[in-house]
This record gives C-alpha cells, structure tokens and sequence, in this order.
C-alpha cells in the first residue's frame, strides 16, 4: 500500500511528525518550511519545538500543557496546498571554498564530469539552504545540478573537519563540527556555521542561500587559522 | 571556587539544557539522568541550577568554601578524608574540603550539586556542556570553577531515590517508522532479551543474541528529526536508544520511542545490565508520565536519622567493598 501525502506520524509521547513526500523534491522542501513557519507564528500552547527535516516537520509538544496538538496540525495541515506555498526565502552568505577534497577525482568520475567541469557545476548556482540538522547550525544544502545524484561513499571517512564541503545525492553539508561521514570530501571552506561566541550563534538558517567562490587553497588556509581552524 | 584535583573520564557542567534549538540543529543536552539532576535540586532546594555530571568514575573536587553538596544518580563511594558521604543527602562540608568519589557501583551518572551551584557563564541559556555541539569540554585537573552565592538551605536531609540503575523494562510508543516494522518483528523486539552495549550522552548502543530487526524500506528513508528516547535500528539491525546529546537528524528507522520518564532507567544501564522493550498505549504512557511528574514535584527531603541512615551505611559498605578489593581478602578479621 502506498501512503498518500501529506500524512501525520506520531513521534513518541510529544512529539508528531508531518511529511509532504517520501524522498526530497523541492516542492516538498518549500512546503515543509512553510508550515513550519505557520506553526511557529500559531501560538500553540505547549509547543515546545517545531524543525524541519528535508521535507517534513516535525513539532514537539507538551502532552499536558495542550489540548490535542494532533487534531491542531491536522486543521492547519487541511487549510491550505502547501506544497503550492511561496518559497521562504532568506539571506544570501558567500563562502569562499577551495574545491580540492580527496574525494573530489572520484566524486566527479561518478558524476560522469572531468574535475574541472565538476568544479564548475559546483560553482554555477547559489546553493539554497533545505534544512539544518545533525550538528548546530549545519546546512544541508542544494539541489545541486541532475549530475550530482551519486550515492554516498562505500565506506566511511572516520573524522572531516569543520568547514569540510561535502556532497552526494545532490545536496551537500559544510561540517559544522569535525565528524565522521559517508559523503565526498570534495573542498574546505573557513566558513562556521555554529559561532558559540556570538549573541546569535547560528549563522544560517534554512531558506538561505549560499553561493560558493572559488578561492586558492592558500587563502582558505589564512582564513582558516584566522577562525582558528586547523589548515 | 571548586576546583578539580583528579577527574574521571567525563566529568562535565551539566543542568537541564537547551530546549527548543532542534531547528538550529541542536538538541536539548543537559543531564543524562534527568530525575537525578531534580533530586539535586530538591536536596538542596535549588531548582535549575548547575552541577556536574559524573559518568562512570568521579574524581577529586576541593572546596575553597564551606559549602552545602548532595550527590544523586548512579552510587559511587565518595568521602572527605575519612567521613563517608551518604548519597541522596544535602550534607555540610568545611572550607578546604576535598571530596573524592571513586566508580560506579551501580548505574553511570552521578551528579555532584552544590549549594549555589556551578556559576560558569551560560550559552543559549544554559551552563550545560554539549560535547556533541562542541560547546564547554570535559573537566580536567586544575580547572577552577565558580560558585554562585548560596543563600542557605536544608542541610542533613535525605530522600529515597526512584530505583532505575541495573538495567530494567523501558515503555515504548510509537515513533515514525513504527509501521515500516512487521507486526512479528515487533512481537520479536519484545520479547527479546537485551544487554546493555557502548553508551555515552549521545546513545545506547544494546546488544542481543538472535537476529536484527530490519524493515524493508530502510535503506530507502528520507532523512528525519530524530529525538532522545527514539530506538534507532542501525544498518546491522542492533538497537540504538538515543539519549540527550543525540544529534537532530537521522537517516535510521525507528521502531519506537522511549516514553520520557523512562529515559533515565536507559541512560543508567552500564554495560552488560539486562534490557528489555514494552510497546504501550498512549494512554497507559500519559499516566506513567503523569505519576512520574507528580512524583518530582512532591520530592520532599525529610531529616536524617544520622546514626542508622541507610544510605551512609550503605555507602560505607561501598567504601569498604573498594578498599577490600585492593586489599589481600584473607588478612582480615571477621
């Protein structure tokens, strides 16, 4: 049996989940940071928690400080096409990349792209912010180019730094803590997307756009001990 | 000032966390066992404030001022020189004291409160080390931390601690990919006997002897907000319980979600402590939910009696136990 979308799934005692497809699409991804921001602005009593993953919501709540929170998003699901919703858009933050990760050879052999051309895709549109998650303040970015729909890595790389550009299935993540990861290494940015030292330290937040700049690796290495990252 | 002597291996700030950032990527964090923190707080009647997380082996604090401390969580021998400290008791200790507190008899996390509590600058309100997140670090020799003013409060008093250490039952509901798992294969998940695996504030890992449990759609899955107390199925088909520093998404099917008030009994199992999984209604898990939350608010720390308490005489007999098993057994006296 298929299940039809948009569909409400519990998760555990306060928390339910609301997804707008089964795999990424971007219609889907529009939808869900619609809702979310239409949860946000409904001042739910005993809403605790409302983040979107690539293309659901998910909202935490407290069971005994509100009245029935499914029936609530089941309404405000029903009152509207949400995968019809404007896109959400933000701010635009250029981040210079150096395009020289290990992995980068292989990912553009299975890309079907020489690297120079691998390069250039990945240079050649704003990447839009899907979501953040995993780690705080990390992007999961994209749609990159058709091209780019390669699987993640066999095996995985046990530790990439913060500031690490990764990809596959056409999305790609700037670390924003050193981990380990089964996508491609593909280049390092001095970018970080969590700043503990600033009054608001998420620098991104989902709908924003990134727009990658080709710099040399020299200069990602100055920025990157400038920020205090090891080169 | 309390300053840290000798710290086992994650010794941390901890108080309830950040809730409310799982947008941001970041999860709530806080203290493992969460009962233990408001056993703290009701000893020395100081709800919300800092202490540190002790997991699996403590360490040696030093006091540069008298103070009120209460240890909570999972037993460790702890003492000052020669005087035993009871656990789940608001003590008075002098000036210059250093508290030394040895492995977890029981369970993992151990929480060391003192009256004022841990004054080190909050971030995102909260004073609590997310290790994950890469905010505040483990404790370690010589660090110095400061102590916010203690007005006075209860001293020599004590409460019964919920039991929860030594593994146990944890009640499920259902979570996302609940239906992705065959109704067999969820009948199997229950009456499987499990053992406590690797664990930290991230997980637990839980080991068994018969076969994974799979879904067919899991190599399929759309990646999800994921939450502590959900049971992930990892690639091999073992259990994972993610507990508070879990991060915010992930890609692994969940067969159910620990009901809230049980994730303490999860974070207590040490390695090898039996486990098993009991599928609830909603219904059954609000009430649980409701007595577990009456049950903190009605913490009311009664006085000691001082020379028959049981849980110093317990804790000396931990004592005792640690320096046995160092000692040769057989040149002791009966």
């Amino acid at each position: 049996m298929t299940p039809s979308y948009p569909r409400i799934l519990p998760a555990g005692l306060g928390g339910l989940v609301v997804q707008f497809a089964p795999v990424l699409s971007e219609p889907a991804n529009r939808a869900a940071l619609a809702f979310r921001a239409a949860v946000e602005g409904a001042g739910w009593a005993g809403l605790t928690d409302c983040a979107t993953a690539l293309v659901s919501v998910f909202v935490g709540f407290d069971p005994f400080a509100s009245s029935n929170m499914r029936d609530a998003v089941a309404r405000l699901l029903a009152s509207r096409d949400w995968l019809a919703e404007p896109l959400r858009t933000g701010r635009d933050h250029l981040v210079p990349v150096v395009l020289d990760g290990p992995d980068l050879p292989e990912a553009a052999a299975l890309a079907g792209l020489t690297v120079p051309e691998a390069r250039a895709s990945l240079l050649a549109e704003p990447l839009r912010v899907l979501t953040i998650g995993f780690a705080p303040g990390q992007p999961y970015a994209g749609e990159l180019p058709d091209a780019w729909a390669i699987p993640r890595r066999p095996t995985l790389t046990p530790q990439v730094p913060e500031g690490a550009l990764v990809v596959a299935i056409r999305q790609a993540i700037i670390f924003a803590a050193p981990a380990p990861t089964g996508w491609w290494w593909v280049g390092t940015t001095a970018f970080r997307p969590f700043r503990p030292d600033l009054a608001d330290p998420f620098v991104l937040r989902a709908g924003d756009t990134i727009t990658l700049q080709s710099v040399s690796r020299d200069q990602i290495a100055a920025q990157r001990a400038a920020e205090g990252l090891p080169c | 000032m309390l300053t840290v002597l000798a710290a086992g291996p994650c010794v941390t700030v901890q108080d309830a966390g950040r809730p409310g950032l799982m947008a941001q990527g970041l999860s709530r964090g806080g203290a493992a066992d969460t009962r233990a923190l408001a056993e703290g707080w009701a000893l020395l009647a100081q709800p919300g404030a800092a202490c540190l997380e002790l997991a699996g082996f403590g360490g040696r604090f030093r006091l540069d001022r008298a103070a009120r401390i209460a240890l909570t969580g999972a037993a460790m021998p702890a003492r000052v020189g020669d005087r035993v400290l009871p656990w789940n008791a608001a003590l008075a200790l002098p000036a210059g004291a250093v508290i030394e507190v040895g492995a977890a008899r029981a369970g993992v996390y151990a929480y060391l409160h003192i009256g004022g509590g841990i004054a080190t600058p909050p971030l995102l309100g909260s004073r609590a080390a997310h290790l994950v997140a890469g905010i505040g670090r483990r404790l370690a020799p010589g660090d110095v931390l400061p102590l916010g003013d203690d007005p006075g409060g209860p001293v020599d008093v004590t409460l019964d601690a919920a039991p929860r250490f030594g593994g146990g039952e944890l009640r499920l509901t259902a979570s996302v990919q609940t239906g992705l798992f065959a109704p067999d294969t969820r009948a199997r998940f229950e009456a499987t006997a499990f053992r406590a695996g690797r664990g930290d504030r991230m997980g637990l890992a839980l080991a068994h002897d018969s076969a994974g449990f799979a879904t067919d759609a899991q190599r399929s899955l759309v990646s999800e907000v994921i939450v502590p107390g959900d049971v992930q199925m990892t690639g091999t088909g073992a259990p994972f319980v993610l507990l508070a520093e879990c991060q915010t998404t992930g890609g692994y099917p969940r067969i159910g979600a620990v009901i809230p008030c049980d994730l303490p009994r999860a974070a207590q199992a040490a390695a090898g402590d039996p486990l098993r999984f009991r599928f609830v209604s909603e219904g059954e898990a609000l009430a649980a939910l409701a007595r577990d939350r009456a049950e903190l608010a009605a913490l009311a720390p009664r006085p000691m009696r001082r020379a028959l308490d049981t849980a110093t005489l317990m804790a000396a007999q931990l004592v005792g136990g640690a320096v046995d098993a160092r000692a040769d057994p057989f040149s002791q006296e009966p």
